[in-house]
């Protein structure tokens, strides 16, 4: 397949099962792309030729899907992975658009850095890259960072990456200058102080295996702090990475009170539960911990709900030395952002989320955090993800192109290959062997 | 969801349930357990010889790797190896290689290639036996000499013994363990040990912040009160205290737990007459017990330390035997292949 974002050639994709991101899903219908944009869709696609068709039939097809939270280790963290690397990886995994967390090294706080991940996403990444600033100097959680440079040099939010910031009365100055330019607050909630030097979810595993826990207390201490600071300041807050059951009905009464506050969850949040360090897996010594069977379920309850607007990868490449130690001694993350959808299917497959629900929380839900849309319309940007929902892989050495082999699962098939990822109506995945 | 299948138990037996590593007390079931608490009997009398050795473990490498310092545990463990006739190496690791930067698994690949065959190992993170068993030196026997929070699995079944030696057997049994359970990997081995051999009863007596959270989970009941939990006691397990736990604000001082957690005479008279004391060791005489309960008529704490050698000779030779078993069969399997 060739490149059709401003060849003036054009691309048909036909038959499948089409969400475009507005209504109801509609079968049999057709896509027409040139110039990197979708110039028609259905009938009026369907009578038209075009240089090249795909038949998506047994596929699905969807807008690309939108990551509010992805560690891309560039500049400063090679060994991990780099721009090139783990923006393939996110095309691989039928994403178009990554945000750039800004725990890079150096930290993203400067219009310098966020520049420098731009030009490196325009060389080297075939998908869009949104970076987030630092709402600190350095992610150190002291001083206010220079905001308004960062929005203007390209950053769509700002955040604290997993870091949390000092005290309360920063938090709120944070939110209070964030707000003075409109721009998007992303915080990860948890309390340092409750949260101390604990590494998992504090309860039946941890007390069975002597791990050093972090209660469920440190999120929804912090959850509740930021939303009464969020109501005060009026700042769009984002909370980013929820863990906890409790956590999504405090965000939920938010809402029903008119706060402007918005939420996502890691994928492996909706999978595991605490049960899956019981062999000492450092693997899974992530951040916020895998919590209990109730919270996973009430998590999932909120995405079907609406609730939470976004599932993210949560993407954290590592080098095999920060892994491999007793788990106290591991960074923490996984690499996941190639098995997202497959780990979603799972949960439609189970009957725990519905496919319009995880299709939603993959695209238009992440779009309108960062108030961007996701649709497939005339007009629209051709990003676009057709994947085969019944089509199998294996996540593994062979089949992954992150730089880091920590995914999730990698021992058994997975459902949901992704066959082609269009970012403006360039071929992202597979990659172009020329 | 489980994300693996490599829990502890899967790792430390071999296919046809014998020991090759002694990781956790989790998984092995009462038959194991009472064959650990068997061989143990049978070296006892080794100890009680002028010449106290047997050749069980003649022309092995065992290596003390001690990433944290202790006196007795390590010592026993150096006298039982060398009872079972093997070549010791200790190796106090948190003052060399580690303080040098060398990461945990490069220290043990150097120690494997000098054709190290067991590694009895205690490290201040819960899981590091495991980890080493799992992913650095899979052919090394490994045995858990204390690990975090976690475990401490030959005190659990030197306590098992000394019990067994006093009691006769578990049925029926009310014992408590008192103290900081939350930081103590002898409690939750004690626990799975207890409830594993059949105990009629386990409860733990401390406050609240020093219990972790869902202890009952562990199979045991949670009393606050110490005297309302000594009734009907057949042994009483007091574990040790440190001196830290006043700064991180789980307790106010000594003074006030002593008076509330404390093992004196008053309240052991609430106990069973013929109820036991032991406690891990080292003892803070005044802290969490009395010296005249200490050294009294019921304690059995010296007892616990002459029973921690003839457990770390059966559990040594137990999981040698395991692991030669298993190379074995491997080597044979490769040549009918």
């Amino acid at each position: 397949m060739s490149s059709v974002n401003n060849s003036g050639r054009s691309l048909k994709i036909t038959g499948g099962r089409l969400f475009d991101g507005q209504g109801a899903e509609q079968a049999n219908t057709a896509l027409l792309i040139r110039d990197g944009r979708i110039v028609a869709v259905g009938e009026a696609a369907a009578r038209e030729t075009a240089d090249e068709t795909v038949n998506a039939e047994n596929g699905v097809i969807t807008p690309g899907f939108v990551d509010l939270c992805c560690n891309l280790r560039e500049p400063g963290n090679g060994q991990k992975g780099n721009i090139a690397s783990e923006t393939l990886a996110a095309a691989h995994g039928g994403f178009t658009t990554v945000c750039a967390s800004p725990e890079t090294s150096p930290v993203n706080d400067s219009s310098a850095v966020t520049h420098l991940i731009r030009d490196g996403a325009a060389s080297r990444s075939p998908i869009r890259v949104l970076p987030i600033g630092a709402i600190t100097r350095g992610l150190e959680g002291d001083l206010l960072s220079d905001m308004s440079g960062l929005a203007s040099a390209g950053c769509v939010a700002v955040g604290n990456g997993s870091r949390g910031v000092r005290n309360a009365r920063i938090l709120r100055r944070c939110m209070a200058y964030a707000q003075t330019f409109g721009l998007t607050v992303m915080f990860s909630p948890e309390n340092q102080a409750l949260a101390a030097d604990g590494y998992a979810h504090d309860g039946l595993v941890t007390s069975r295996l002597g791990l050093l826990g972090i209660p469920e207390v440190a999120e929804t201490a912090a959850v509740m702090e930021m939303l009464l600071l969020a109501e005060e300041t009026g700042v769009r807050l984002h909370l980013s990475q929820l863990s906890c059951g409790r956590s999504v009905e405090m965000l939920a009464d938010a809402r029903s009170r008119g706060i402007a506050v918005t939420a996502d969850v890691a994928m492996h949040q909706l999978v595991f539960t605490e049960e899956a360090l019981a062999g000492f897996d450092s693997r899974f010594h992530v951040r916020p911990p895998l919590r209990s069977e109730s919270d996973r379920k009430a998590l999932i309850a909120g995405v079907r709900d609406g609730v939470i607007d976004a599932i993210v990868s949560q993407h954290q490449p590592h080098d095999t030395a920060a892994k491999q130690a007793p788990m106290a001694a591991t960074e923490p993350g996984l690499s996941s952002i190639e098995s997202v959808l497959s780990l979603g299917l799972e949960l439609v497959e189970m009957n725990e989320l519905a496919l319009p629900d995880l299709i939603r929380a993959l695209t238009t839900g992440p779009a309108s955090v960062l108030g961007r849309t996701a649709r497939l319309a005339e007009g629209e940007t051709a990003d676009i993800c057709l994947f085969d929902p019944d089509a199998f892989w294996t996540p593994g050495p062979k089949t992954l192109v992150s730089a880091c082999r920590h995914a999730p699962v990698t021992d058994r098939k997975l459902p949901g290959v992704v066959r082609l990822t269009l970012s403006e109506g360039r071929q992202a995945w597979p990659q172009f062997a020329g | 969801m489980t994300a693996n299948d490599s829990s502890p138990h899967h790792l430390q037996l071999t296919r046809d349930g014998q020991l090759r590593h002694f990781l956790t007390l989790d998984g092995l079931d009462r038959a194991l357990l009472t064959d650990i608490l068997d061989t143990a009997d049978s070296f006892i009398e080794v100890g009680e010889r002028t010449i106290k050795k047997v050749p069980l473990l003649r022309g092995r490498t065992v290596v003390n790797l001690f990433f944290e310092s202790s006196t007795r545990t390590r010592s026993t463990f150096e006298l039982a190896a060398k009872r079972l006739s093997a070549d010791v190496l200790n190796l106090d690791i948190s003052t060399s290689a580690t303080s040098k930067g060398e990461s945990l698994s490069d220290t043990l690949l150097n120690l494997e290639a000098m054709a190290s065959d067991m590694f009895v190992v205690r490290h201040s993170q819960s899981g590091a036996p495991h980890f080493i068993a799992e992913s650095v030196t899979p052919g090394v026997a490994i045995i858990n000499a204390g690990d975090g929070r976690h475990a401490h699995p030959t005190q659990a079944m030197l306590d098992m013994l000394t019990i067994r030696q006093h009691k006769g057997q578990f049925e029926g049994l009310k014992v408590a363990i008192v103290g900081d359970v939350l930081h103590s990997r002898v409690a939750r081995s004690q626990i799975r040990a207890l409830n594993e051999l059949g105990a009629e009863e386990v409860r733990v007596i401390a406050p609240g912040t020093l219990l972790p959270k869902d202890v009952e989970s562990l199979g045991c009941t949670v009393e606050y009160d110490m005297a309302r939990g000594m009734k009907d006691l057949d042994v009483v397990i007091m574990l040790r205290l440190q001196k830290e736990r006043m700064e991180g604000a789980l307790l106010p001082s000594e003074r006030e737990f002593y008076r509330l957690y404390g093992l004196n005479q008053q309240k052991l008279a609430l106990a069973h007459p013929e109820c036991i004391v032991m406690h891990p060791g080292p003892i803070n005489r005044g802290v969490e017990i009395e010296s005249a309960v200490a050294d009294g008529p019921q304690s059995v704490i010296l007892n616990q330390v002459t029973n921690g050698i003839a457990i770390r000779m059966a559990v040594m030779s137990m999981a040698m035997g395991g692991q030669v078993a298993e190379r074995q069969q491997k080597l044979s399997e490769r040549d009918q292949a």
